[in-house]
């Protein structure tokens, strides 16, 4: 029987999905509602001191006919009274005594901080995240992102709440920043007991063309607000295994967030060394209910897999996450067409060819549009297995035969990195180029529409 | 069968000639619109008889330039509305969609066309101007697709163009031929109107050509002639009692459903004579208007119609009952129609009841006006030859397009031909 509760940083969850410090945990309502949809936890909106909401406060990019494949918001932090939220608090503790109640934090001066700890602690919450990272609004004021760029800074606060705290405490960073691992260090030294990210990334989601305000609009202005959802997750990703690879701070655990939707993306994050998730974008777009297709699928990855609890697999990605300079040079794939799959929509062809390294060509007298791969041409590069619209149709198949192992790394330790384009060994040399002039010559095939009218 | 109660006003006529196609709304263009892959040298492109460029334009809509969608359809054909709706796509654009080939749904090209093209219609925007008037004057004999292609293309190269058409409407066959479930007579004329508004070609209406000395007259006082004259009446097919009363050629019931709706006259039990498109039109469309039998009759094999499937389909779909392999000898009655006397494939003789007799046998090509003019050449079945480059006619003063060059096929052929014979009056011109 699969385990998949947690125990992180001292904080007891009976599954690792908790709902991000957002929209979604404004209220007790909100939270047991999503507990009993089998949420093991949830970060409440953060707390703090009064402020005032704009009207317009989401906009987000659709891709296609996908919506909300990015999103953004420019709310600040909880607009209720504080002792509301502390009352619910406590409620929420009462009837989920098991799940895990984490309370966002965001306030000023350590006066600020000492009471408000005390107030939360007391009011039965498992745990305390410090947002570090609202990009938007709050950082104005000096708070939010502003701390979480400002390593020394966020490690004094850590500190001033470290002496207060009697609860566990996560330090949620910001992403707005070159180095995520100058604040995750600063965090850890500051004594933080566990770090969440990503929090959201400084953004224009878009524009509007009549009005010239970048959305959300509010009277006309916008404002840049902080991006999240399914687009962010790469970024996300990155940063978490910034932190878990990096000696100081991977003994400290992390909560994983950005862009986390489905049971793929979960597992993934835990891969990474996450050991818990937060999600907040697929709950706004699809509700509570996801949380099913999430566990049942973590759990039968784990049944496939034969892992009893995810800590025996969690980080188990981060040893083959390596730099450039470690990868095999004598790996060798080449693409390979099913000609059975094949549709003959030939975006493999001109993603190639204009997009890449002209290694596929196209047969004008064949009707049925199929592709071929010129091998000797072919760098492996895959992005013709990625545009291909047809499942497992393009596959990059692998030619060397493994016997060979090298890397940039090792001929720079043997001194024997080529020194010109002209070396056997450099890529310039080991590639098929097309003349300029080729374009000139590519055939355009003749329509009998429009070009039958150039007389 | 009888799925269909004999519609008594407007309302029970639109019923039962529900569109096939409507008109998109904008949730769905939105996702039929992302489906498109944006295939290199598309091939629904290649299908397309007047090669619009299809992920274009859906790409367009998909961005919400749906003006933009437009003029990249009417660019390729000037009937783009008209055929986004009739066009038998899925033997041609959506027919060639690589979806199919892998069992998935095709993009629906023909009703996204129409999502765009409405739309301008409906705007008025104006998308075209007549070029700069070059002082040359084109006669159009006919208003149909190639016709009204042709007065098109010609205004937007400063031509001035009169169209002399027999009947009292613009577009032909799109509006007297086509089944009503198809389009309807507002959306075809409503097309034509946003073209003559934006290009300004004048229309003759009841001005049909039908002697030398018009001919002449023509020849006179126009730089060049453009023949869009289409086919004839049905053709009679020399079956003994094809005269008696009750027996109808399929163009003309056509004709006179697309007309009077409702008040078009369909027997209790009707037979259908042919296995072409338009027999299947003529036998959905009397199972539509009420008729409690209606029998398609061919001589051949099912395999050798020449319908569409689609079509046969779709006639069955309705409730049409269908007798292959089955000759008609003789159209019993007497004076008025009461049966079909056939032979089944070995000669054996059989009978069918009914009250009306549809004829879908062909049509009559235009052989006497287009025999008095001098040095056309026609083949042996009075189709007029043409260079398939410029749709010019063996006499150099005369271009030609639509079903009169290619003994009857579809609009989206007629717009084509009629926009080639355009530029091939510019080059022809302008040497």
């Amino acid at each position: 029987m699969t385990d998949i509760s947690i125990n992180f940083a001292g904080i007891k969850s009976p599954n690792p999905f908790w709902l991000a410090s957002a929209p979604p945990t404004n209220s007790g309502y909100q939270i047991m509602k999503a507990f009993d949809a089998g949420w093991g936890g949830a970060v409440w909106k953060t707390l703090g001191m009064p402020t005032i909401n704009v009207s317009s406060r989401y906009g987000s990019v659709n891709y296609r006919n996908i919506r909300m494949a990015g999103f953004n918001n420019i709310e600040l932090i909880s607009d209720r009274p504080l002792e509301d939220n502390l009352r619910e608090i406590e409620e929420v503790k009462k009837y989920y005594p098991n799940h895990a109640v984490i309370a966002s934090l965001m306030v000023d001066s350590r006066e600020e901080w000492e009471a408000i700890i005390k107030e939360v602690q007391d009011a039965g919450a498992d745990g305390i995240e410090l947002n570090f990272g609202c990009p938007h609004g709050m950082c104005e004021r000096g708070m939010g992102s502003a701390v979480g760029q400002e390593p020394e800074v966020l490690k004094t606060i850590v500190g001033w709440v470290m002496d207060a705290a009697k609860i566990p405490v996560i330090t949620k960073l910001s992403p707005n920043i070159s180095h995520i691992t100058d604040p995750g260090l600063a965090s850890v030294q500051g004594g933080t007991d566990a770090i969440s990210l990503i929090n959201t990334i400084k953004s224009i989601v878009g524009i509007d063309l009549d009005t010239y305000a970048p959305y959300p609009v509010v009277d006309g202005k916008g404002t840049n607000g902080g991006y999240c959802g399914p687009a962010v997750k790469p970024i996300a990703m990155h940063m978490l295994k910034e932190l878990a690879q990096h000696p100081e701070i991977k003994s400290t655990p992390i909560s994983g967030i950005g862009g986390i939707e489905t049971w793929r993306d979960v597992v993934e994050f835990i891969l990474l060394g996450a050991t818990s998730v937060q999600v907040c974008t697929a709950v706004m777009h699809y509700g509570f209910g996801i949380v099913r297709e999430m566990e049942a699928g973590l759990r039968q990855f784990m049944t496939d897999k034969g892992y009893q609890t995810i800590y025996d697999f969690a980080g188990k990605a981060l040893p083959n996450v390596t730099e450039w300079r470690h990868l095999n040079l004598k790996y060798d794939v080449k693409a390979h067409i099913n000609k059975e799959k094949c549709v003959g929509c030939d975006l493999c062809y001109i993603a190639c060819d204009d997009g890449a390294h002209q290694a596929i060509k196209i047969n004008d007298n064949d009707r049925n549009r199929i592709p071929e791969i010129i091998e000797e041409n072919c760098v492996g590069c895959n992005l013709c297995s990625l545009v291909c619209p047809v499942e497992d149709c393009i596959t990059m198949v692998r030619k060397d035969d493994g016997s060979q192992h090298v890397t940039w790394d090792e001929l720079t330790l043997a001194d024997k990195i080529p020194n010109t384009f002209n070396d056997d060994r450099a890529g310039g040399k080991g590639h098929f180029v097309p003349t300029p002039d080729d374009a000139l010559k590519a055939k355009r095939k003749d329509r009998s529409g429009q070009n039958q009218f150039d007389f | 069968m009888s799925q269909y109660k004999k519609p008594k006003n407007e309302q029970e006529f639109e019923a039962n000639f529900k569109q096939k196609k409507p008109l998109m709304n904008d949730t769905e263009a939105y996702y039929a619109s992302s489906k498109c892959l944006f295939c290199y040298d598309a091939p629904c492109m290649d299908a397309c008889p007047t090669g619009i460029d299809i992920p274009l334009f859906i790409k367009q809509i998909h961005t919400k330039n749906t003006e933009g969608a437009a003029k990249t359809i009417y660019d390729s054909n000037w009937l783009g509305n008209a055929c986004g709706t009739i066009c038998p796509t899925g033997v041609l654009c959506e027919g060639a969609c690589v979806y199919n080939h892998q069992n998935v749904l095709p993009v629906e090209i023909g009703r996204l066309q129409n999502y765009a093209t409405k739309s301008v219609i409906e705007s008025g925007k104006q998308l075209y101007k007549p070029g700069d008037d070059n002082g040359k004057k084109i006669a159009v004999i006919g208003a149909g697709p190639a016709g009204i292609a042709c007065a098109c293309e010609l205004r937007t190269l400063g031509y001035q163009v009169d169209i002399f058409e027999a009947k009292d409407k613009p577009s032909g066959l799109t509006v007297y031929g086509i089944a009503p479930y198809k389009i309807t007579n507002e959306e075809v004329l409503d097309e034509v109107k946003y073209l003559q508004d934006q290009l300004g070609y004048n229309v003759k209406y009841n001005s049909p050509i039908t002697s030398k000395e018009q001919l002449k007259k023509l020849e006179d006082n126009y730089d060049a002639i453009f023949l869009g004259v289409g086919l004839g009446k049905t053709a009679y097919r020399n079956i003994p009692g094809e005269d008696k009363e009750g027996v109808v050629g399929a163009v003309e019931f056509i004709e006179e459903l697309r007309m009077k709706h409702a008040e078009t006259k369909v027997g209790d039990n009707v037979i259908v004579l042919g296995a072409g498109n338009t027999a299947m039109d003529a036998a959905s469309e009397s199972a539509r208007m009420g008729a409690k039998t209606v029998t398609l009759a061919y001589r051949g094999p099912k395999e050798r119609m020449g319908a569409y499937s689609f079509e046969y389909d779709l006639a069955v779909s309705a409730g049409v009952k269908s007798q292959f392999n089955a000759s008609p000898k003789e159209i019993l009655g007497n004076g008025k129609v009461e049966g079909v006397l056939f032979t089944d494939e070995n000669g054996k003789e059989f009978t069918i009841e009914c009250d009306m007799v549809i004829k879908a046998t062909g049509q009559e090509k235009q052989g006497n006006l287009l025999g008095m003019i001098d040095s056309l050449q026609l083949d042996k079945n009075n189709i007029i030859q043409v260079n398939s480059k410029t749709n010019q006619t063996t006499n150099p003063k005369y271009f030609a397009g639509g079903d009169a060059i290619n003994g009857g096929a579809e609009v989206v052929n007629g717009a084509y031909d009629g926009k080639l014979a355009a530029r091939g009056i510019h080059q022809y011109l302008n040497q």
